[in-house]
């Protein structure tokens, strides 16, 4: 049964009395200013509860079940987060309320600031960016801020990007008019340190990489790589995607970093929310911290204030501070797990992934044959050729069985990739479930194609014309008078 | 921690995995390891985590005084109802609806956030949503950009500052051109040299804010209306008080693009984050738009199905190629204005900027009574007004006398226009009670009579 749309819900005058009914517009504003009439629903509030209560039933959840997401990092969000972002005194603060009024908030942005310098390695982040794309531009925009003052801005035009790399990174770098040097894999599944001194040069500006990389495996030639950008005059970017699995092991400032971000939307917990808002924190190398967005948060004898007077900075990334209420989850998940505790989340994420990866071996191919950090990729590739049946068709069978799929057709250079992150905050039973769950599914593909091929049919609808979709949009919902326009 | 692995779970998996150790499994080449553990105390047990963050949140003194801040940030009420849904755990920890099968209720609850849109600006389309208010403006700079193929943007100066601030950001990345327009005596863009402006086909978009950054009402005219077809520059709308679309005339009628910020939506103020960011436009603008966008198509059993869609703009696809580095939205923001939306309906979304309207014109009344208080600009306006102090007072002298008296009395405007530093910008929401003038009244009378005597000229 479809669920209507809120707009084909209620009738006019069924309303909620939050507010007194008095005046009118038109008492304070010409009406040639005014609007003529409000084309919105009225529903009561029991049918607007229903209505939402309906449709968070047609949504997977990680409260409702276990995804194997690779690079999205879904682990368990804690409540207490919540709870804490939600405290009136951090809630209901306006961004202009007076930094002496605003003590407490300043030292969440401080504090949280200094603890993760000290887990990556970086001298100062800055909590500007919205989101990990939002983190990237900034970085962007302080590599040419940088060489433009020490006046290389001409001649430093490239990027280069690893094949594995996210998209966003190409997205990124294009957006600011830097070109893109898309740098081939070695048979590692590594940046190779011979690949990319053949691609840098006087025209080098910076290099983003992933450490783990998103196959799942450690470039264990980054220092190599780093000197080899910084001989050739560039900058090293950190893409922070992965950054669960190497708290209390390894930082990016001592791999030779220069840039990097953190989605805090992964690594520390923030739930997702259906696709953002997330927190895309930058750090710096000593010599950028110069070129950071505004504002930052200074301290001067214990007291903190908002300071927008940087004078090489790239200026500010959006509308207010940060999405400061992520910064209060963060800071809260950080005390929650201490110094040890976060050492432990990247260990047990690690441990996950490993444990996943030696059973699924058994049945689907494993590309780069050693063992992984907190993520690996299978292939299809040798069951789609025997079977017809494609990592698209695994992954829409999980969703029948109650599972999320995991990452699919990424990292682009695997055929029929399956990339599966685990997380540390699920349980060897569920562990078990899910590799039991992808067995059945690879065996049942072998035996009876057609009944893969046919997934999902267990889910609320089956799948869906995207074809239909982008050829003739339909992005919204009309009122009858309007359908016909 | 929450990690439930119990030490005979580890030992287990370690045999699985073939690897000895934990420290096996994670060990990286000696150059990189890092030398000492994290110099970070041990985790806390929840009931000392959350006395610790009422620590922080205690030392917050703004929120228990009398507010009368907005500028581009507002406080407003929200039924109970709003986040008792937006915080099911279904919507606050699904990911992005990617598997859509599996994201049918998300994916239709932005389906109708894309809807709401379109229907309070009066645009076509719009997408799921954009980081805030500034960055909306500054994807739709780009838009526009990518339209005309032409490389300036004029903005009008009553744009929001921290908006304009990220247009250059933005701008001084991508090589583009800002330049901006003058504020005429009344408080609104002055247009008069637009023609000029307009005459070469330099621009790509001009965009205005209404109600602008002083709250006043500021529309384009008909003839600018007709500058801006005849120049084939794209014109933007900017609304940083999204409420005020309950009242006014919907930007559609000149915009091609309208942008904004729905944090007033049910969203809390949260000292500046997270807000939700909006992008309607025209259906012509629909290949350029930014972001991610919802489509309703069917399933292959016949059934109406939501799906994400156009998704050639996007980064995941089109990698250097996108219309936008975008990925994340603010899903659960707009999920958030969504279920206000649809609990407040017409009925109470007019009410509710009805009362914005009438305690404002109150509490302006109520301030320019105060001898040697006046308003700045004779503009209609929403939700907010510019009051100037008397000289020698300055603004910042003024909002820290009344600081002193626990009532935040708006914002300096000298901050962005020195011109104006003997200027506040004034904010009242529904919220603002009578007992809340009154005692901004008051004070602003005892400030006056302290610093002017009785019947003194003003100088």
């Amino acid at each position: 049964m479809a669920e209507s749309l809120i707009f084909e819900l209620g009738q006019k005058g069924r309303a909620n009395t939050y507010f007194a009914n008095g005046k009118q517009a038109a008492d304070y504003v010409p009406r040639e200013h005014l609007r003529a009439e409000l084309p919105l629903p009225d529903n009561s509030e029991l049918d607007v509860i229903r209505h939402f209560t309906r449709l968070s039933q047609r949504t997977f959840s990680i409260d409702t079940g276990f995804y194997p997401l690779g690079s999205c990092t879904m682990k368990y969000n804690p409540r207490i987060n919540d709870a804490m972002a939600s405290l009136p005194g951090l809630r209901d603060l306006h961004p202009f309320a007076p930094d002496e009024l605003a003590q407490g908030a300043l030292a969440v942005m401080y504090d949280l600031e200094r603890l993760l310098s000290g887990i990556f390695g970086m001298a100062r982040f800055s909590l500007n960016p919205a989101a990990g794309a939002h983190a990237e531009l900034t970085a962007l925009l302080i590599a040419k801020a940088y060489f433009a003052k020490i006046g290389q801005s001409a001649e430093r035009t490239t990027v280069i990007v690893p094949d594995s790399a996210h998209g966003t990174n190409p997205a990124s770098a294009a957006m600011v008019g830097y070109n893109v040097v898309s740098l081939k894999s070695d048979e590692r599944g590594r940046v190779g340190v011979d690949a990319i001194k053949a691609v840098l040069g006087a025209d080098t500006a910076v290099c983003m990489m992933t450490n783990p990389n998103t196959l799942g495996l450690f470039e264990d030639h980054v220092q190599e790589i780093a000197q080899a950008v910084h001989a050739a005059g560039g900058l090293m970017y950190y893409d922070g995607a992965n950054a669960n699995a190497l708290m209390g092991n390894s930082r990016p400032g001592d791999m030779g970093f220069d840039l990097m971000h953190l989605n805090l939307h992964k690594t520390f917990s923030i739930p997702h929310g259906g696709g953002g808002a997330g927190a895309g924190p930058i750090g710096v190398a000593e010599h950028l911290v110069e070129f950071l967005p505004v504002p930052v948060v200074r301290e001067s004898d214990g007291v903190f204030s908002l300071d927008f007077d940087l004078p090489e900075s790239i200026g500010t990334m959006r509308s207010f501070w940060s999405n400061f209420a992520h910064m209060v989850r963060a800071l809260t998940y950080i005390y929650a797990n201490g110094g040890d505790g976060l050492t432990r989340v990247s260990q047990l994420a690690v441990l996950n992934a490993n444990y996943v990866r030696a059973q699924v071996k058994e049945f689907l191919t494993t590309p780069y044959d050693e063992p992984c950090r907190h993520e690996f990729v299978a292939s299809a590739q040798e069951l789609k050729r025997e079977t017809g049946v494609r990592a698209l068709d695994i992954a829409k069978a999980l969703l029948d069985r109650g599972f999320h799929a995991p990452t699919i057709y990424f990292p682009l250079l695997v055929p029929e990739c399956l990339m599966i992150e685990p997380t540390e905050t699920e349980s060897k039973e569920t562990l078990d479930a899910f590799v039991a769950a992808l067995r059945e599914i690879v065996e049942t593909a072998r035996r009876d194609p057609q009944e893969i091929l046919a997934a999902p049919v267990n889910t609320v609808v089956g799948r869906i014309d995207e074809t239909r979709a982008a050829r003739q949009p339909d992005l919204r919902w009309y009122p009858p008078a309007d359908a016909a326009g | 921690m929450y990690t439930p692995h119990t030490e005979s779970d580890i030992a287990a998996m370690l045999a699985v995995t073939g690897a000895g150790s934990l420290e096996e499994l994670v060990r990286v080449p000696d150059g990189v390891a890092l030398k000492a553990p994290l110099d970070i105390p041990p985790g806390l047990p929840e009931l000392e985590l959350a006395r610790k963050m009422n620590e922080y949140a205690a030392r917050n003194g703004a929120v228990s005084c009398r507010s009368f801040l907005g500028a581009g940030a507002y406080r407003h009420y929200v039924p109970p109802v709003v986040m008792s849904l937006a915080m099911r755990g279904e919507f606050l920890t699904a990911y992005t609806p990617y598997q859509a099968e599996v994201s049918q209720g998300y994916l239709q609850a932005i389906y109708e956030w894309q809807t709401y849109i379109c229907l309070l600006t009066g645009l076509d389309i719009a997408n799921a949503s954009v980081y805030d208010g500034a960055t909306a403006l500054a994807e739709a700079a780009i838009m526009a950009v990518n339209a005309t193929g032409r490389r300036a943007i004029l903005v009008s100066s009553a744009i929001h500052p921290n908006y304009r601030a990220v247009l250059r950001t933005y701008a001084e990345g991508m090589d583009l051109d800002v330049e901006e327009l003058p504020l005429a005596a009344d408080g609104t863009t002055d247009f008069r040299t637009l023609p000029a402006r307009l005459a070469d086909g330099r621009f790509a978009a001009v965009a205005v804010q209404s109600p602008n950054f002083f709250g006043a009402i500021d529309v384009p005219g008909e003839s600018e209306r007709a500058l801006f077809a005849s120049s084939g520059t794209v014109p933007i709308a900017v609304v940083a008080e999204a409420l005020s679309l309950a009242a006014l005339e919907a930007p559609g009628t000149w915009a091609q693009i309208a942008v904004g910020e729905a944090q007033s939506f049910g969203n809390p103020l949260a000292y500046g984050g997270p807000y939700v960011g909006f992008v309607a436009a025209k259906n012509e603008h629909v290949r350029r738009i930014p972001g991610r966008l919802v489509g309703r198509s069917l399933d292959n059993r016949g059934n109406t199905a939501y799906v994400l869609t156009l998704q050639a703009r996007e980064q995941h696809i089109r990698r250097e190629k996108a219309t936008s580095n975008i990925c994340t939205n603010q899903a659960h923001c707009a999920l958030v204005a969504t279920i206000y939306l649809a609990a407040l309906g017409a009925t109470g979304l007019e009410r509710c900027a009805t009362l914005n309207l009438e305690r404002t014109h109150e509490l302006a009344a109520r301030v320019s009574t105060v001898p040697g208080f006046e308003r700045a600009f004779s503009a209609p306006v929403f939700n907010e007004f510019v009051l100037r102090v008397p000289k020698p007072m300055t603004a910042a002298s003024v909002l820290r006398e009344l600081q002193t008296r626990n009532i935040l009395g708006g914002v300096d405007l000298g901050r962005w226009y020195p011109d104006l530093a003997d200027c506040i910008l004034m904010n009242a929401t529904e919220l603002t009670t009578d007992a809340d003038i009154d005692a901004l009244a008051s004070a602003l009378m005892e400030i006056s009579t302290a610093r002017v005597p009785a019947g003194a000229a003003r100088g």
